[in-house]
């Protein structure tokens, strides 16, 4: 997948959680969590709904990677190259 | 100071049952006796009649909290709103910590496991894919405690277990609560999201227990020969439950005034019902109202349309009424069994007797069964009472409980 296919399933899935959550002033390297009304059971869900769509198992440790718009991507890139 | 004569007194009421979101639009579709029960398809069971809500779900949280929650939560969310809207009760009118959320359930975390089930099923039974959701929607305060978030109240909160008697034994909780001084207003009810279950149906059908008929408004009959068992609904009912003088201090509107109520067990078998324990019941409650079956108005019975279990209640209701004339409905043959909120909604679905001096019919009698023929059975019909002062709502349950709950129109 290239970058802004990863961007557009990240927005995507944060759409299915939220499908109130307003991406036209999403600043893309800013935390996520301070934009958009989502809490931690959501980041789950961000986890979960990878692993469903792309089988991908991400570790706790890396939950941290996921924060931004921008750091989803550059986590996922390598993740979803033949995707 | 002795509380336990403290008078406890309705004066919300937030309710979505099938075919109507509010207690007025209910009142109409009992009085005119108007089933919307439809057939509904279930995962693996198939077509079974049961009593859908349409409700206003976003009316008080996002689709995403909807959506993060529990249908029982949804339903508790709405009817809590409505309650205290209708009580015209602002949220910050009493301190956040000393409001009590008792809600009963007759089952929770059934529909919320089974979907859980399917959904890993699509991934081989991969745990890996289960939920995280799974454990804070099955707790099982989970509809309460989705009522507090909404709220932001921080009193008490929790479930009431009592099977198909958990809407009254929540009201029973709300006012020995407000009785103990444990909390200044309650808000007290019941929810079922018992038809997103297969296996509630499947259930009672194994049992003999699923009511079934060509045209799904005909599948509740409770009293007529042809019954054959219980149709499933959701829905939901909460009430604003004060203390008199508070409730008479803000001037609000009283519904009624909770007189008596009595709970017991019937120690003897897991679905069987059991007509002497229901009558001790029926008789607690009167005593500790203060009154006799000459006093009361209405029966609303739990009757559900199984065989023994109408002609055990309407056994226990003879051997304690005599020849005292209520008059006896039942709300289920045209709502279906709303199981946890059983109780509260059909009680709300006679309150407004006091006012109209109606007692709404129990519908789908076309053969009434003589062991059911009791005097003053209000049938297809509703009927207009000179009188109308008490109404006793029975709610019986699995595993042997029994509740009652009376009601007196509020004179000072």
């Amino acid at each position: 997948m290239t970058r802004d296919q990863i961007k557009d399933l990240v927005l995507d899935i944060i759409a299915d959680i939220d499908d109130e959550a307003d991406f036209e002033t999403l600043v893309s390297d800013q935390p996520l969590r301070d934009q958009l009304d989502l809490d931690s059971m959501d980041f789950l869900d961000i986890v979960m709904e990878l692993r469903k769509r792309h089988q991908l198992q991400i570790p706790e440790e890396d939950y941290p990677q996921l924060a931004s718009l921008d750091s989803c991507v550059n986590y996922l890139e390598p993740l979803l190259k033949d995707a | 100071m002795d509380n336990t004569q403290q008078r406890i007194v309705i004066t919300g009421v937030g309710l979505a049952a099938p075919g109507a979101d509010n207690l007025a639009d209910f009142r109409k579709k009992l009085l005119a006796g108007t089933s919307d029960i439809q057939e509904i398809d279930l995962r693996y069971f198939g077509s079974a009649p049961a009593g859908i809500c349409d409700f206003p779900e976003t009316k008080y949280r996002k689709k995403k909290e909807n959506k993060r929650g529990t249908r029982a939560g949804c339903f508790g969310v709405y009817c809590a709103h409505e309650a205290l809207a209708s009580a015209g009760l602002a949220h910050d009118y009493y301190d956040p910590a000393r409001i009590g959320v008792y809600i009963g359930l007759t089952e929770h975390g059934t529909v919320e496991t089974e979907n859980e089930v399917y959904n890993i099923s699509k991934f081989d039974y991969n745990v890996d894919y289960w939920t995280h959701h799974h454990n804070p929607r099955t707790v099982l305060n989970n509809p309460a405690g989705e009522i507090t978030m909404s709220l932001g109240i921080t009193g008490p909160h929790y479930s009431i277990g009592a099977a198909c008697a958990a809407g009254n034994a929540s009201l029973i909780q709300g006012v020995q609560m407000l009785r103990l001084n444990e909390v200044d207003m309650a808000l007290a009810g019941g929810v079922s999201e018992s038809t997103g279950s297969f296996g509630i149906f499947a259930s009672f059908k194994a049992q003999g227990a699923l009511g079934e008929a060509d045209d799904p408004r005909m599948a509740s009959r409770p009293f007529d020969q042809s019954r054959n068992g219980i149709v499933v609904s959701e829905g939901a009912c909460v009430y604003v439950l004060e203390r008199l003088e508070s409730a008479l201090e803000r001037g609000a509107k009283i519904y009624g005034e909770i007189v008596g109520y009595a709970i017991n067990s019937d120690a003897r078998d897991f679905v069987l019902p059991y007509a002497p324990r229901q009558a001790e019941c029926m008789q607690m409650a009167l005593d500790r109202a203060g009154l006799t079956p000459e006093d009361v108005d209405i029966i609303n019975t739990h009757a559900t349309g199984t065989k023994q279990g109408d002609i055990e209640e309407c056994k226990a209701i003879a051997s304690v009424f005599g020849n005292a004339a209520p008059h006896i409905n039942n709300t289920k043959s045209i709502i279906g069994h709303a199981m946890g909120a059983a109780g509260v909604l059909e009680l709300a679905g006679n309150l407004p007797a006091f006012d109209d001096n109606m007692v709404h019919p129990t519908i789908n009698v076309s053969h009434l069964d003589p062991e059911c023929a009791l005097p003053n059975l209000v049938l297809n019909e509703p009927v207009r009472r000179e009188r109308m002062s008490v109404i006793l709502n029975n709610s019986f349950g699995m595993v042997g409980i029994n509740s009652v709950v009376v009601v007196q129109r509020y004179t000072p």
